[in-house]
């Protein structure tokens, strides 16, 4: 038994010392971090910074360019979120559709952009949303809309990012949805039938309460992932046009790493922080809610 | 009769739609990799190449030193899988089949920090490193990959159903506690292990931030961080930057393309999150 233990320990040590080492105390400095003046001359030598209270947190509350990185984030996730996961529901309902034919085929084909390199498919859109010779404009053009100037007008830049965003994550939900789906007793839905329930009121009375679990689920991870926002920005516009699409990681990381106001930038991850586990702790309650 | 062949038609018609419009985006890529250059800066846009040309792939290895950047990621993305396998197996079969006081409140601790998101602790994260003098190395890059708390999650979960009774009996001939994990426990979990590793290479490949921090110099580079830099100096140069493009998705799309029921199985059975 004691050799047992002992070999718990070795089994577990790498583990845990490497999670310790490289996530749990670089979590807890990075609090302490977000109360000091760190900057780039303390980066020579750490002894300059100096404990700051919450200052970097007010001085946040007072800075136009945090509060705009805020309500950009808030628009992708409020948007871009609900949207992702509608997009989801909708391909996974269609591929759980009993008549389908190649179901792994289009299962396969819609959940490829998730494995895609984020850097490169940006790439890529970049140039599909080019205002002039962009694929885009050019089949919009085919019903008569005027071509946009996607990355360039600070109204269109997030809504294409979000395009691009839904376009991207669509897949991973759509198959915990596809999932979801499938354990729905399919004798609710003959019962449901026999009662004389259309097609409507069938999705309606079985499939939605049936779905409401994993749609919960879905909701809340999207949500909290879409706020984790950075690699689109960085590639697509440089948090431009005008800051439209500055989001609140990016702007960490601007702070942090390009001006080297690492206190500053603590103090973004410390209200980044705050947001998930504000989302983690409302998916929690509506778990318990929920009979 | 005609409402039954109309539902089918109309559902197909959607679903081929919808791939077309996923699909999009990475055919025009492909195509658009194989142009002369400025020809994707046509009007009307083309869909083809006129003259398929691979002198866009020729530039990515003579010009751009891009076959070093490919190196890169595979270094790190074979190591990151290797070890956080290695790592994350021994500690999710420890917490599933050894004793050990206090084991459940430690993984419960564990569990509870998986809502963290990993943004929070990068900037200490960095001056650590700065610190180990890992800026700019594999070590600095793989580091984070290494233990996942999720990886343990999910092994654990799988290695519970290891029947004690043949672990025992490895006990009573004598085994010690190495050697049963590797010649009793390691078969029977191995499915799981190919999930978690199928799911760590991509997840190394296609990492962005990270990397980004953590490499000042591009002969260190990996992929999605040199693309990402030759954007600024190249914009122009759609072609280029397709192949480019290319290059990176590619191992991805492969790695996905045969590991395609282990990814679907294992989203599907609740659990892997990227």
């Amino acid at each position: 038994m004691r050799r047992r233990t002992r070999a718990a320990w070795l089994f577990l040590a790498p583990a845990i010392l490497l999670i310790a080492v490289f996530f749990v105390i670089p979590v807890g400095a990075g609090l302490l971090l977000s109360l000091t003046d760190f900057d780039i001359y303390a980066i020579g030598s750490p002894g300059v910074a100096r404990f700051v209270g919450l200052d970097n947190y007010l001085r946040l509350m007072r800075d136009g360019t945090f509060w705009t990185a805020v309500t950009n984030t808030q628009k992708f996730v409020l948007i871009g979120g609900p949207l992702s996961v509608a997009v989801s529901l909708g391909a996974a309902l269609l591929l759980n559709a009993k008549l389908v034919r190649m179901r792994g085929f289009f299962r396969t084909v819609y959940f490829a952009p998730v494995v895609t390199t984020l850097v490169s498919v940006a790439i890529v859109w970049r140039y599909l949303y080019h205002p002039k010779y962009g694929l885009l404009n050019f089949l919009l053009g085919f019903v008569g809309i005027e071509p946009i100037d996607w990355l360039g007008d600070p109204n269109w830049a997030m809504p294409a990012i979000i395009l691009l965003a839904v376009w991207k994550n669509f897949g991973y939900n759509m198959l915990i949805f596809v999932a979801g789906l499938q354990t729905i007793p399919e004798n609710q839905y003959e019962a449901a039938a026999i009662d004389g329930a259309g097609t409507g009121q069938r999705f309606l009375h079985v499939t939605v309460p049936g779905l409401a679990p994993t749609f919960l689920f879905v909701s809340v991870t999207t949500m909290i992932g879409f706020f984790q926002l950075f690699a689109e920005p960085y590639v697509m516009t440089q948090g431009g046009p005008l800051g439209a699409t500055r989001s609140l990681v990016l702007f960490m990381y601007e702070e942090g790493f390009r001006w080297w106001r690492m206190g500053m930038a603590a103090a973004v991850a410390g209200v980044l922080l705050v947001i998930t586990l504000a989302g983690a702790l409302i998916q929690m309650k509506l778990q318990k809610v929920r009979p | 009769m005609k409402k039954r062949t109309v539902g089918p038609i109309l559902l197909h018609a959607g679903l081929i739609v919808g791939a077309a419009i996923v699909l999009m985006p990475l055919v025009w890529m492909v195509s658009a990799s194989f142009m002369t250059a400025g020809e994707a800066n046509s009007l009307p846009p083309r869909l083809l190449p006129r003259q398929p040309t691979l002198e866009n792939y020729a530039a990515l290895v003579t010009r751009l030193d891009m076959v070093r950047n490919f190196a890169n990621s595979a270094i790190v993305t074979v190591l990151a899988t290797v070890l956080s396998v290695l790592v994350n197996s021994l500690a999710g079969y420890a917490f599933a089949k050894l004793p050990l006081a206090g084991r459940e409140k430690l993984f419960r601790t564990l569990a509870s920090a998986l809502v963290v998101p990993a943004q929070v602790g990068m900037l200490p994260l960095f001056l650590m490193m700065r610190e180990l003098g890992l800026v700019n190395t594999y070590a600095g890059v793989i580091v984070p990959y290494m233990a996942s708390i999720f990886g343990i999650f999910l092994i654990r979960q799988y290695a519970l159903s290891v029947p004690d009774d043949l672990l025992d009996a490895a006990r009573i001939d004598g085994a010690g506690e190495f050697r049963i994990f590797r010649m009793v426990a390691l078969p029977i979990i191995k499915p799981i292990l190919v999930t978690m590793a199928a799911f760590t290479f991509l997840s190394a490949w296609n990492d962005f931030m990270w990397p980004l921090i953590i490499l000042s110099d591009s002969e260190m580079y990996t992929l999605p961080v040199a693309l990402a830099n030759l954007v600024g100096e190249h914009v122009q140069d759609t072609e280029l930057m397709m192949a480019g493009s290319v290059v990176t998705i590619m191992p991805a799309l492969v790695v996905f393309l045969i590991f395609q029921r282990t990814f679907v199985g294992g989203i599907m059975s609740g659990g892997v999150k990227e």
